[in-house]
């Protein structure tokens, strides 16, 4: 079985973010970075068990520079077996789907995982992208797959509930919660991941279409106003007359 | 043009569909454009979007289309967006916004930003969006620059919004693709309560109820408010509470009017989730909870005092 994992890297959730003076870039200097947990989690961690399994192989992808290579090399800790970086600073989900079609096009991967959007920009968008690049199906929100003869059976999200879908052939999933457990990578995998090979593809980027204008913060909170505990009538008051959300 | 994908659940058109076609006539207002809407599937009565502002309204009555498949959908709406030479496509931001979205940007070769969450404006030429991102820590701009685009909206992100009166519903000539999937079983959620990504009231507790034996006392809340309930991360990944009830940064974000906190710290994975909601409400018995921090109302006492209490005051409010 031949899977390919789609990667990319976040800022860890407790970071602070900055951004330059004119407030178009994000600035990189303090900021800490982590592998996205629903590609690691989820999306790599059901590639590396679907391998224990049936045997194969686990590639994992990224479009990005050479100082992504940290968070790869911890997927490749975790259990994948190669890696590929397109080294290009990605423009937008559409630049990565399509770098990432080029380098999967005609290589017979059985099943292509990935997250089901990343924590940074939450677009959810770069899987069905790549799928229609492919002209492959793609399930959306899967949390759980499975192999049977030579369908896949996924149970994926939808509006107020889950379903089971049947597909035959080469399929893209992107994982949510419930697909896999987080695992730990032990000291073995570590030191294997440093022998293992990343293959580093140069290319020319892909013309986007969205351009940043500006990055703001939100408005601040005001403070909190605290309620007497025996006077919930109060709390009921200011929310029907001054938030006026019942 | 513009064109709104008004997404149909189980043959009926849901909130969603008409936040997006009131997000849809906004923008065609803004653009000088007309706004269409397109059903898929079996809809009843998908003329009513025409008072939520589509001036026309085409759905293509399929059978096959009920089964979801994203290939499918997007073909379909790709065809369509051709024949009538939309400009812009708008979809709902979840399961099938997902599953379609990014497949009628490349067909389209479109410029697509995903998770809106306000109304675009027109800055020059370009169209300029926002969307939340970092956690809820920033807010981006995008200017969408591609001749088409595609657009998803969050949930809650406009009101629906009576403008117009409804309209006679246009067939659509276009034959969709065969699906290859097969829908093998289906799980709905039990509740009537709704969905938690379209629903406007939450109720949401956390490690603090103690056992699963205690939620009672949540579900009357919810009841008394007729809100959803949802959960904290430990508390869907103990099992106390099914996965699709965990709100935050790994489970369903939601941006609705009132959240409720009991016995919920507000980790920042957690409020990456949350702290979109309008107004939220934080009842910890842990002064120094951050959550207190993100809240507009904080109750600080034991919930299992607090919330029967707040219960009884809805209950009782004018």
């Amino acid at each position: 079985m031949k899977i390919l994992v789609c990667i990319s890297k976040t800022p860890e959730t407790t970071s602070k973010i900055k951004f330059s003076e004119d407030a178009t870039e994000l600035m990189e200097d303090g900021l800490q970075y982590i592998l996205n947990p629903y590609d690691e989690w989820y999306a790599l961690v059901r590639a590396v068990e679907l391998k224990e399994e049936f045997e194969g192989s686990v590639t994992v992808i990224n479009v990005g520079p050479a100082s992504n290579d940290t968070v790869i090399r911890k997927a490749l800790a975790i259990g994948a077996d190669d890696a590929v970086r397109i080294n290009v600073e990605p423009a937008s989900a559409m630049s990565v789907a399509n770098h990432i079609s080029d380098y999967a096009t005609g290589k017979d991967y059985d099943l292509i995982l990935l997250g089901k959007e990343s924590i940074d920009y939450n677009g959810s968008v770069m899987g069905a992208m790549l799928s229609e690049f492919l002209n492959l199906p793609f399930i959306a929100h899967a949390s759980g797959l499975t192999k049977g003869g030579d369908a896949w059976e996924i149970e994926r999200g939808i509006t107020g509930g889950t379903e089971r879908v049947r597909v035959n052939g080469t399929v893209v999933v992107s994982a949510a919660k419930g697909m896999a457990e987080q695992r730990i990578p032990n000291m073995r995998g570590i030191m294997m991941a440093k022998r293992k090979p990343l293959e580093v593809i140069e290319a020319e980027n892909k013309a986007s279409s969205l351009e940043t204008v500006g990055y703001a913060y939100p408005a601040e909170k005001t403070a909190v106003k605290m309620i007497d505990p025996n006077n919930m009538e109060e709390l009921v008051r200011l929310l029907q007359e001054e938030a006026k959300v019942i | 043009m513009i064109l709104v994908y008004a997404e149909s659940n189980e043959g009926a058109l849901g909130k969603s569909a008409f936040e997006v076609v009131t997000f849809g006539h906004k923008v065609a207002q803004l653009l000088g454009k007309q706004c269409i809407a397109l059903v898929l599937g079996n809809a009843a009565d998908a003329g009513i979007l025409g008072s939520y502002g589509a001036q026309r309204v085409m759905q293509l009555s399929d059978a096959s289309l009920d089964t979801f498949d994203g290939r499918v959908h997007a073909q379909v709406i790709h065809e369509v967006a051709e024949q009538l030479g939309a400009d812009v496509v708008i979809m709902p931001h979840g399961p099938k916004g997902h599953a379609t979205a990014g497949r009628v940007a490349v067909r389209l070769n479109a410029g697509c930003l995903t998770g809106i969450n306000a109304i675009p404006t027109l800055e020059g030429e370009h169209l300029v969006a926002e969307k939340d991102v970092f956690s809820g820590k920033a807010i981006h701009r995008v200017a969408v620059t591609g001749e088409k685009k595609v657009l998803t909206i969050m949930g809650n992100t406009v009101k629906p919004e009576r403008s117009g009166t409804a309209v006679d519903v246009e067939s659509v000539g276009v034959t969709p693709i065969a699906s290859t999937l097969e829908v093998i079983d289906r799980q709905k959620q039990t509740s009537d309560r709704a969905p938690l990504p379209e629903a406007e009231l939450v109720v949401s507790a956390g490690r603090g109820m103690k056992g699963p034996e205690n939620w009672g006392i949540i579900e009357e809340l919810a009841d008394a408010l007729g809100a959803t309930t949802a959960c904290s991360r430990p508390v869907a990944d103990t099992g106390w509470r099914p996965h699709h009830e965990h709100v935050g940064q790994t489970g369903v974000a939601i941006r609705p009017n009132l959240y409720i906190a009991a016995g919920i710290s507000g980790a920042i994975q957690h409020l990456a989730g949350v702290s979109a909601s309008k107004c939220i409400v934080v009842i910890n018995k842990d002064p120094e909870a951050p959550f207190f921090k993100a809240a507009d109302y904080g109750v600080c006492a034991d919930l299992f005092e607090v919330v029967p209490k707040l219960t009884a005051a809805l209950q009782n409010r004018s």
